[in-house]
């Protein structure tokens, strides 16, 4: 460490610039590209419902601190809309556990692919990746006749009437079995690239493979269990299908996604409804973003290796 | 009398062993059975349930994120009282055990379903032989939308997984401001579908000359430039190219997220010693970064693919497939639901299905030869 702190101090302040800026303005100029478009959405939201129809969002910049071009009606109206807080709470009951259910389950399974050994573990792990491409859509109708109907299969129940219609439940699990393939597919490829040599010690140390998951793979997996934890809350919390179909459309169970068409179908082309809405929506998953961010931490395998 | 004194303890500790065999076993299927009736009383709880919304909500969570635990630690405790022998065969089936029954039932049963469908007619009463394929690799809008499907399985992957590599690798040299800088391209993947169609409105929108000002960012920088606006979405064969760059603005911060967590995962010595040894940035990349993490690359590039392939919903919300945009995964939608033709539909499906077999061939050879190599 001292070293190369010492070599980059060797280094001129000059050099140093100019090696520096042209990779910084690199990152600014992406940055900038993507902002732009949602600039432009944060700005309509705030914006008067007329101007938004009649303008162009760039007009505003030349008087930033003109009070006529703005309002904060859109965010009151979408906030105290009926219901809104209900869908939140709605959303979050679907959202956490259809996030941590398919990732332990695909924890397990990724371990179980990666380090164990049994029949037919290779083609059993093709059958699973190949299902990313099964569509959600395709989906849909066949097991919400399984959930309302059952199973039967020449007069044997398969799969009881649970009656799951309409239960978190039944909402939880089909988000777990849409997101299990590429949950699989990407633990699998990070388990298994963990040192082979760490897992081996801890063999012969007598642990044994569910001892040897808890306390040695899940450590070493944070990052990787962090990204996919935000994606996959990302995936069902913005969800709108889904949640449509099983869980049901009425006020008493419908989630954040759905109250917000809801709003955008009463009051027809309601820009500034859904461009304020689709703010308020977007500050859970921004803030578990920065919460896991930290946990993409350099060295952390390197680390626990050597500890 | 020493030998018939051994002989009842023998006996004895065989006695005893077997009941401890038998409470053993007891315990193995009783755990989890217990647990599963746990699991159940708290289901009805929910379902039928009087309780105000917030209680709901909790205990939901609760027994959502605690249930998937309890069910994975009363199996591996149900297996613990086996011998150690027939313990070894069957853990890993309580390892992928739960993955594959969901999966049975949530994907493996509907793609059965939907390829029995697409031998069958428009109302699925009747076999009709090949007919929805023949229709499949005939109609011209459907040509046009394998055509345009696999211009898009090259290009979102190749910007996506590029765009994502470079932003990755220069910002995890930043000294600060790298939580900002990836959160911003991370940002357009919080928004939910309906924002995003209405971000991408304000950018392509078109009015013509005489029909107001325009609202669209890019025919407002045409018309300062003193030119005429465009249709964006209608210009064919770049209308394609434009819904793309959707794509590309939406995924890329998925790429960059994982791609960076490899990034951090490539040990700090390695890099150091590269660069101690007189390496620029530019060989550190292409000869230290790249190679180690080159497994994530190819995951990535393969999820994007697939991605690309499944691609329907921007065109469905920007164009509804006019003007030369169809992808197939939007034709197999519109034969479904909008023409409520389920064999063309499935077909179609079942065609998408197939295309992604040789891709994942490729990936399980690559992973034998990494574990050969480990």
């Amino acid at each position: 460490m001292t070293t190369t702190t010492a070599r980059i101090e060797s280094r001129g302040l000059f050099k140093r610039l100019f090696q520096r800026t042209p990779s910084k303005l690199a990152i600014i100029i992406i940055t900038l590209l993507w902002l732009i478009p949602t600039l432009g959405l944060l700005i309509s939201s705030f914006r008067n419902p007329n101007l938004v129809k009649t303008s162009g969002w760039w007009t505003v910049l030349p008087h930033l601190f003109d009070k006529a071009e703005w309002t904060l009606a859109n965010y009151r109206d979408v906030l105290s809309s009926q219901g809104f807080g209900n869908s939140f709470l709605n959303s979050l009951a679907v959202s956490i556990p259809a996030t941590v259910i398919p990732i332990t389950v695909a924890a397990f399974a990724a371990y179980a692919f990666a380090w164990m050994d049994f029949k037919g573990r290779q083609w059993l792990f093709v059958a699973v990746v190949g299902l990313m491409v099964v569509p959600l859509q395709m989906a849909l109708i066949p097991i919400l006749s399984l959930y309302s109907r059952g199973g039967h299969f020449m007069g044997i129940t398969i799969f009881p009437d649970l009656k799951l219609n309409g239960t978190y439940m039944a909402v939880w699990l089909a988000h777990t079995g849409f997101g299990l393939p590429l949950a699989v597919y990407l633990l699998r490829n990070y388990i298994g690239s963990l040192p082979s040599s760490t897992i081996e010690s801890a063999k012969i140390d007598g642990a044994n493979h569910f001892t040897i998951f808890w306390r040695l793979i899940i450590p070493l997996s944070v990052p990787a269990l962090a990204s996919f934890t935000i994606f996959q809350f990302l995936w069902v919390w913005n969800d709108f299908l889904v949640a449509l179909v099983f869980l049901g459309g009425t006020q008493e169970v419908r989630v954040i996604t759905q109250a917000l068409a809801e709003l955008n179908g009463t009051r027809g082309e309601a820009w500034h409804l859904l461009t304020s809405g689709a703010f308020i929506t977007m500050v859970l998953p921004l803030a578990v973003f920065f919460s896991l961010q930290r946990y993409f931490v350099r060295g952390l395998t390197a680390g626990s290796v050597k500890g | 009398m020493t030998s018939q004194r051994t002989d009842t303890s023998i006996a004895e500790r065989a006695a005893r062993s077997v009941w401890v065999g038998i409470l053993r076993l007891a315990a193995a299927f009783g755990v989890p059975i217990v647990a599963f009736i746990i699991l159940f009383l708290t289901f009805q709880f929910l379902r039928d349930s009087e309780a105000p919304k917030l209680v709901l909500a909790l205990v939901a969570i609760v027994v959502g994120v605690g249930g998937v635990f309890l069910l994975f630690w009363a199996m591996d405790f149900a297996v613990s009282q086996l011998s150690e022998r027939v313990q070894e065969r069957v853990r890993p089936y309580v390892f992928v055990g739960p993955a594959l029954v969901i999966l049975s039932v949530f994907l493996v049963y509907p793609a059965i379903n939907t390829t029995v469908l697409s031998f069958k007619d428009a109302t699925s009463t009747s076999f009709v032989g090949l007919d929805n394929y023949k229709f499949v690799f005939s109609d011209p809008a459907m040509l046009r939308s394998i055509r345009n499907t696999v211009g898009w399985v090259i290009i979102i992957p190749l910007f996506t997984v590029g765009v994502g590599l470079g932003f990755a690798t220069l910002v995890d040299r930043l000294q600060r401001g790298e939580a900002v800088a990836k959160s911003l391209i991370f940002l357009p993947m919080a928004i939910s579908f309906v924002g995003a169609s209405i971000v991408w409105r304000f950018v392509y929108s078109f009015r013509p000359e005489g029909f107001g000002n325009q609202i669209g960012l890019l025919n407002g920088v045409m018309v300062s430039l003193d030119k005429q606006p465009v249709a964006w979405l209608q210009d064919q064969p770049w209308n394609n190219l434009l819904l793309m760059v959707v794509m590309v603005w939406l995924q890329t911060g998925f790429a960059m997220v994982i791609l960076s967590a490899a990034i951090k995962a490539v040990p700090d010595d390695i890099l150091e010693a590269a660069r101690i040894d007189g390496a620029r940035e530019f060989q550190v990349f292409w000869r230290v970064i790249v190679p180690s993490i080159m497994s994530t690359i190819i995951v990535v590039t393969t999820t994007m693919v697939i991605n690309a392939m499944k691609i329907f919903d921007i065109i469905w919300v920007m164009t509804n497939g006019q003007n030369g945009t169809e992808v197939i995964a939007e034709r197999m939608l519109r034969w479904f639901f909008k023409f409520n033709d389920n064999g063309k539909g499935a077909a179609i499906a079942v065609v998408l299905f197939v295309a992604v077999i040789p891709i994942m061939v490729l990936n399980v050879r690559r992973f034998q030869a990494e574990e050969a190599i480990r």
